[in-house]
């Protein structure tokens, strides 16, 4: 029994020590990343490139997405209202639910899942197939030649993809509380541009996404990197990117929240 | 150090932790040599090719390249030193994400400011000289396995380079492509005047096309010589490893308890029940 | 450099994103209301101000034409100092008057400004003499029984 104690502390002590020490590579990891980014400002056709695989091609999950996250919103928020007779103000609902929330958290969400796990997965096949020991090999730094302009690519996408995410939302509950329902459409823009304000409401969510993207695509090129150089190892990777930074963006949200909205409105 | 001299291994040791890889390794390679470096799997050949190229760093002793210790260089100056090297990997490693053609101007794009229609005219003869101009916009993906070594080999000798390594470069071959491409590193050595390693234990074929043989066994020297010297060698390592005989020195039955020990075979032969 | 498909796919991309980003900021933050002009500040003594929070808008026949920047409470008049920045464009004369009113029923709470026949206008940093208190249920009912109190005498 003692020695059963013993051992199950010993594992959650280890277990911490492990974790503590990830941590410590994931963060020099990211200096590296940083320092070795000169490439990627200096030769932006390869940021450009990785633009393609990180926002072009999550465009079109966002845009669904967003559209129906949208008319759900509208319809639920117009469902509530109305009992109190200020349906109206259903625009209002809408917009600052995806401005200062959904858009970015949920475009970051769909983004670590639709890009973050292809980052891992790319940069961990690579690894797997000698690619990037290739590349060393060949005096061409991997993490200025590769890792960089990927995690550049995603810092940008991010922040556009939310914002589109939003726009989209909007749109949606214009579409089911305007057009379906009959809400009136002045009062609907009215109402939301009365309470969304640019520097609070806008600006904040911009600054939330900037930070979603960072993280998310952190810890994707830092998980694709560091995957063992198998085929479990490069799955086992792509998970965690995906449950990580799902964790870490909604961490992240309740701090960044915190700090923006404290004591305003 | 004779000015002909391209690499010097000298008293090198390696070991990750407290298992010991190489120990003591010596060497000495020319210009324009081919050079096997052989033994069985596992026996540290890869690392000596790691260490040469500075990917790792040496217990003690060093690796003289080109009159340079290795690994006493600094980024800049081992990044530069690698652009006098190449390195053939032993699935190819090419980038999968870049076409046959953009593969091989890979180095020539990344370290030189060469106009493109130059880069494209070099890279076609590269690939002319394994033979696969015609196969330039394919993917990796679309080639065979002797075709992407080929084209492997292209993109090694894209800067032409001092020294090529070769890790393997005959495993999991057809006999076709194995003898394309044991002519290939002899000819490309000749014409370039660079030097070669090859690592392998494909004994057959590397003995057509080399100058001169190492065996690794546990980590030392275990025999060097010639193609002639090693064929006609009397010791047992390495006439079982040349002829592929199944015992010998290196012993079919990995280090076990007796077979009756282990079967509960009592000393007569008759189970205990 | 070549140019190719991928290229232009990215700068749709880039300026789908923009786009988003300009709706956002014009059509549902309404940026050009206050922050692309200059703007004057004006405060106002409000004895109660009800529910009205920092960023209200100020309205004058139902146009936006600033908003609350600030609320303190003075502890020499014992009533709340609202802080307003209104848009340069509009000029409001000195006997301006300023109420605190209610969208609907259980909307939110604004300041309504209604113009005066001054000649003055109002200018950076000036104080608005007439205010008018926001309307809080408890003293609306009060006065109504009060009234019917007194009527019934």
């Amino acid at each position: 029994m003692f020695k059963r104690i013993v051992s199950g502390i010993r594992s959650i002590g280890h277990r911490v020590i492990e974790s503590i020490w990830r941590l410590g590579l994931a963060s020099r990891f990211f200096m590296l990343v940083l320092l070795k980014s000169g490439t990627s400002f200096r030769r932006f056709g390869l940021v450009v490139r990785e633009l393609y695989y990180s926002g072009v091609l999550s465009l079109i999950i966002i845009v669904v997405s967003g559209l129906f996250v949208g008319m759900v919103l509208g319809l639920q928020g117009y469902e509530t209202l109305q009992k109190y007779g200020s349906e109206s103000a259903v625009g209002t609902l809408v917009a600052l639910s995806l401005v200062r929330e959904l858009g970015p958290v949920v475009a970051a969400l769909l983004f670590a899942s639709r890009a973050g796990s292809a980052i891992t997965a790319e940069i961990g096949l690579m690894k797997a197939t000698e690619q990037l020991e290739a590349m060393a090999l060949m005096a061409v730094d991997p993490i200025a030649r590769i890792v960089a302009p990927r995690f550049w690519a995603g810092v940008i996408s991010m922040p556009l993809l939310a914002a589109i995410f939003s726009v989209m939302g909007i749109y949606g509950g214009h579409l089911v509380t305007v057009i379906f329902i009959g809400v009136d459409e002045g009062s609907y823009w009215s109402q939301m541009q009365s309470a969304v304000d640019f520097r609070f409401d806008i600006l904040n969510g911009f600054i939330k996404s900037c930070f979603f993207g960072v993280a998310v695509t952190a810890i994707a090129v830092f998980e694709g990197y560091n995957a063992p150089p198998t085929a479990e190892g490069v799955s086992g990777a792509t998970t965690r990117t995906v449950v990580t930074s799902s964790l870490v963006i909604l961490g992240l949200d309740f701090i960044l929240t915190a700090f923006m909205f404290r004591g305003v409105s | 150090m004779s000015p002909k001299t391209l690499i010097e291994v000298n008293d090198l040791n390696f070991s990750y932790g407290t298992r010991a890889i190489l120990k003591g390794i010596d060497m000495s390679m020319s210009r324009g040599q081919v050079i096997a470096i052989m033994g069985g799997s596992g026996s540290g050949k890869t690392t000596l090719l790691r260490l040469i190229s500075g990917t790792l760093r040496p217990t003690s002793g060093h690796v003289r390249f080109a009159g340079e210790v290795v690994h006493e260089l600094d980024r800049d100056a081992l990044f530069s030193l690698r652009r006098k090297m190449g390195m053939l990997f032993q699935f190819g490693a090419l980038f999968t994400d870049l076409s046959v053609f953009d593969n091989v101007a890979f180095q020539m794009r990344e370290h030189t400011a060469l106009p493109e229609s130059m880069i494209r005219d070099l890279v076609l003869m590269k690939l002319h000289a394994v033979g696969l101009r015609g196969a330039q916009h394919l993917m990796p993906a679309e080639l065979s396995g002797g075709m992407a070594r080929r084209v492997a080999l292209a993109r090694s000798i894209a800067l032409d380079p001092m020294l090529i390594m070769y890790d393997e470069p005959f495993t999991g071959l057809d006999p076709i492509s194995l003898t394309v491409i044991g002519n290939l590193i002899r000819r490309l050595t000749d014409v370039l005047g660079m030097t070669s390693i090859v690592v392998t234990h494909d004994v057959q074929e590397s003995l057509k096309i080399v100058d001169y043989v190492y065996f690794i066994a546990d980590g030392v020297i275990a025999a060097e010589g010639t193609p002639q010297q090693v064929r006609d060698s009397v010791a047992p390592f390495v006439h079982q490893f040349v002829h592929g005989e199944e015992d010998g020195p290196v012993p079919f039955h990995y280090p076990a308890p007796t077979y009756q020990q282990d079967l509960d075979l009592d000393p007569k032969g008759m189970p205990v029940v | 450099m070549q140019r190719t498909a991928l290229d232009f796919w990215v700068g749709l991309f880039v300026l789908i994103g923009i786009a988003a980003t300009m709706i956002l900021s014009m059509k549902v933050g309404n940026l050009n209301v206050y922050n692309t002009s200059q703007n004057y500040v004006l405060t106002g003594h409000f004895e109660n101000i009800g529910g009205l929070k920092v960023r209200a808008p100020v309205k004058s026949a139902g146009v936006v034409v600033g908003r609350v920047t600030d609320i303190q409470f003075s502890t020499q008049t014992y009533d709340a100092v609202v802080t307003m920045s209104l848009d340069s464009r509009f000029p409001f004369p000195k006997d301006t008057f300023a109420s605190i009113l209610t969208a609907g029923l259980l909307g939110e709470q604004y300041i309504g400004l209604a113009a005066g026949g001054d000649e003055a206008m109002l200018k950076d940093g000036d104080k608005l003499m007439k205010t008018n208190s926001a309307m809080v249920l408890e003293e609306l009912i009060g006065r109504f029984l009060f009234d019917k109190a007194s009527q019934s005498d």
